[in-house]
């Protein structure tokens, strides 16, 4: 009388078939490198892939004839006009892809932009009250800090918006996401609110500069701003690699890494200061780009899984892809005239930020 | 040894640990038992630094374990959580790997072979080898149970060595069951008692809501009730009619396990208009006084 019980046999699941991490980053590698040869020789004065890579293998001493020659006033054009303003996008879509990519680990969630919280906007309020009021009010600071006041001031605006944000949205070691959300609508709010009265009361030539910061600009980027940008981003992106492992640790929720052995209050410190360093510094120069910082670690995720070990150095290189080419569209598409690049990854990056929370919103119960 | 000495948590004015005690021998099996909102969740966040006790001090092989470095302390001490968190799409043998976290001494933090393998172990031993390369997301909540399980386990996989001397693991496991089929409850619990039986010195302190189990697997079992130990022994020891009916008020028929001898306990066939009534307050022999509240108590006749 005894019911004969079907063996249990494991059905065959599919797994997941991922590509490894070392073809996806040199895959990415490779792309960066011809995004950016390519936008180098875009423009009105046009430079071939081929001319450019000659002028650059030239530029750092590697002088073989490979048979192609190249005009100096080509060279001049690339290394006076282009180069920089190139070059100034990887920096500009590697920091906020990094930061980005680290603040979502930070707050286990996808969506956690540093754009969307406010830290970009927090950096462009620091900043205009810097243009307009910094000369007035304080004189002697902005005279000793010389070049160095407006990313100074933009990086303390992003870090207190940062440090506000985690304060407000984390009780107890748990995130509220919609608290989080809710808070970066309000700083934005604030934020666009004092920059709007800083626009009341500035002068023309001022109103130029803060015009700019609102929509993003990657245009007249000279050598200068890049040694102040290049050091500070370079900083904030190996930083950010250098917290990967932790960072994977805490997706586990905070209590979980702790009990693995992370230092969560060093990574969350360290975490807020680079995404603070990369945004205020790329703000301070460039503007509010938004949305790379979104767009590029979400897709490392859905092409290589959620190790940051790859997701950060890969979404680094995707984002200066992304950001050298969003730029490249945005002064051929409409010249002479441009087209403010932010413009151009908000129309790219909405849609995603849509998407993704389609996709998230059964959580909260949509 | 695992020890916690007078440990005391207030929630407000209101005591939810209070003065309590305990040690985890290395081997050892111990099981929390008690009714809900008794402070078992309380006293394993405690032992597991989630909480600040607000009194007492907890030592973890003889120093006090705020004393040990984090990476040092998370290889000696690891803590099953209740319900897991993650929501990105990591593979189940990636989540595993995550217990490696402690012992990955490489700066670029490579994992080694070895983590990998320990790993796969780990997850064979939590019977989830089958979900190693399944995307932890997609997982049932018993299927991420074990996954978790696997983590811990390979936490504590290889003897913990500090300053040249040998030092004993423990694993605090929080309701380790609660998402689990029966299979799987026994699986799980079977897996942490041999894992501790075969490395000789891992402790285990497990917050278990079904007596049956705590019966089956623990050496020693505490039952709490209003933030205080209110009886501990072996199993067969503390779970008698008597001490289940004061501890969780409720009364009960106490059998024996027909393979182990083992108590089993069944709740006695309450008919609808009793239920719910509160039974009076009663004592059984070796229940460890509770304050005021057992001030006026007499024993249970017949509680041996």
């Amino acid at each position: 009388m005894s019911a004969v019980l079907p063996q249990r046999r494991p059905l065959a699941a599919p797994g997941l078939r991922r590509p490894g991490g070392a073809t996806v980053l040199g895959a990415l590698a490779l792309l960066l490198v011809c995004t950016v040869i390519i936008a180098s020789g875009t423009g009105a004065f046009a430079i071939a892939p081929r001319e450019v890579t000659a002028i650059l293998l030239h530029a750092i001493g590697i002088d073989i004839d490979i048979g192609i020659a190249f005009t100096p006033q080509q060279e001049s054009v690339l290394f006076a006009i282009r180069l920089p303003r190139v070059l100034m996008g990887v920096l500009t879509g590697a920091g906020l892809a990094a930061a980005g990519a680290a603040m979502q680990g930070l707050f286990r969630n996808p969506l956690a932009d540093p754009g969307l919280i406010g830290v970009s906007s927090g950096a462009a309020l620091a900043a205009a009250f810097v243009i307009v009021l910094g000369a007035t009010l304080m004189p002697g600071l902005s005279r000793a800090l010389g070049i160095f006041t407006l990313p100074l001031a933009a990086f303390l605006g992003g870090l207190a918006v940062t440090m506000l944000i985690y304060a407000l949205s984390s009780r107890d070691g748990r995130l509220s996401l919609p608290v989080m959300l809710l808070a970066g609508i309000a700083v934005n709010a604030l934020a666009g609110a004092g920059i709007g009265t800083f626009t009341y009361i500035a002068t023309d030539e001022q109103l130029r500069n803060l015009t700019f910061w609102s929509l993003g600009s990657l245009a007249g980027i000279g050598w200068n701003a890049l040694a102040i940008c290049a050091p500070c981003v370079a900083l904030a992106v190996l930083l950010a690699c250098s917290f990967a492992r932790p960072l994977n640790a805490i997706l586990l929720g905070e209590a979980e890494a702790g009990h693995l052995g992370v230092d969560v209050r060093r990574l969350k410190a360290g975490v807020i200061v680079l995404t603070a360093l990369a945004v205020g510094v790329l703000v301070a120069f460039t503007g509010i780009i938004g949305f790379i910082s979104l767009v590029a670690p979400h897709m490392l995720r859905l092409a290589a899984g959620p190790d940051h070990r790859i997701v950060i150095p890969g979404a680094a290189l995707l984002g200066a892809a992304l950001t050298v080419f969003a730029d490249m569209v945005a002064r051929t598409v409409a010249a002479p005239a441009e087209m403010p690049i932010g413009i151009l990854t908000a129309l790219i990056g909405a849609p995603f930020f849509l998407a993704l929370l389609m996709k998230q919103r059964r959580a909260w119960g949509a | 040894m695992l020890t916690a000495r007078d440990l005391s948590f207030y929630a407000g004015s209101r005591a939810l640990v209070d003065k309590v005690s305990l040690t985890a021998a290395p081997g050892e099996f111990v099981a929390i038992a008690g009714p809900n909102g008794a402070g078992k969740s309380t006293l394993i966040k405690l032992l597991a630094q989630e909480l600040m006790p607000a009194s007492g001090i907890i030592e973890l092989n003889r120093l006090p374990l705020n004393d040990w470095r984090a990476l040092e302390r998370a290889r000696m001490l690891a803590v099953l959580p209740q319900e897991s968190k993650l929501a990105f799409a990591f593979t189940g043998l990636e989540v595993a790997l995550f217990g490696r976290y402690p012992h990955c001494t490489t700066r670029a933090g490579m994992l080694a072979r070895d983590d990998r393998r320990i790993a796969m172990e780990a997850l064979a031993m939590a019977d989830a080898t089958h979900l190693a390369e399944r995307d932890f997301t997609t997982l049932s909540g018993g299927e991420k149970a074990r996954v978790q399980l696997a983590r811990v386990l390979a936490q504590l996989w290889t003897p913990c060595t500090v300053d040249g001397k040998r030092q004993p693991r423990y694993l605090l496991l929080d309701e380790p069951t609660a998402a689990l089929d029966l299979k799987h409850q026994h699986a799980t619990l079977a897996a942490a008692r041999d894992f501790a039986r075969r490395e000789g010195d891992v402790g285990i302190i497990a917050v278990l809501h079904d007596l049956n189990l705590a019966a089956q697997y623990a050496d020693r079992l505490l039952l709490m009730q209003h933030g205080h130990i209110a009886v501990q022994g072996r199993p067969a020891e503390v779970l008698t009619a008597e001490c289940i009916e004061a501890v969780f008020e409720i009364k009960v028929n106490v059998m024996r396990h027909p393979d182990s001898g083992a108590p089993l306990i069944a709740a006695t066939h309450v008919n609808a208009a009793a239920a719910g009534t509160t039974p009076g307050i009663v004592r059984c022999a070796g229940m460890q006084p509770d304050g005021e509240k057992f001030a006026n108590a007499r024993p249970v006749s017949g509680c041996t």
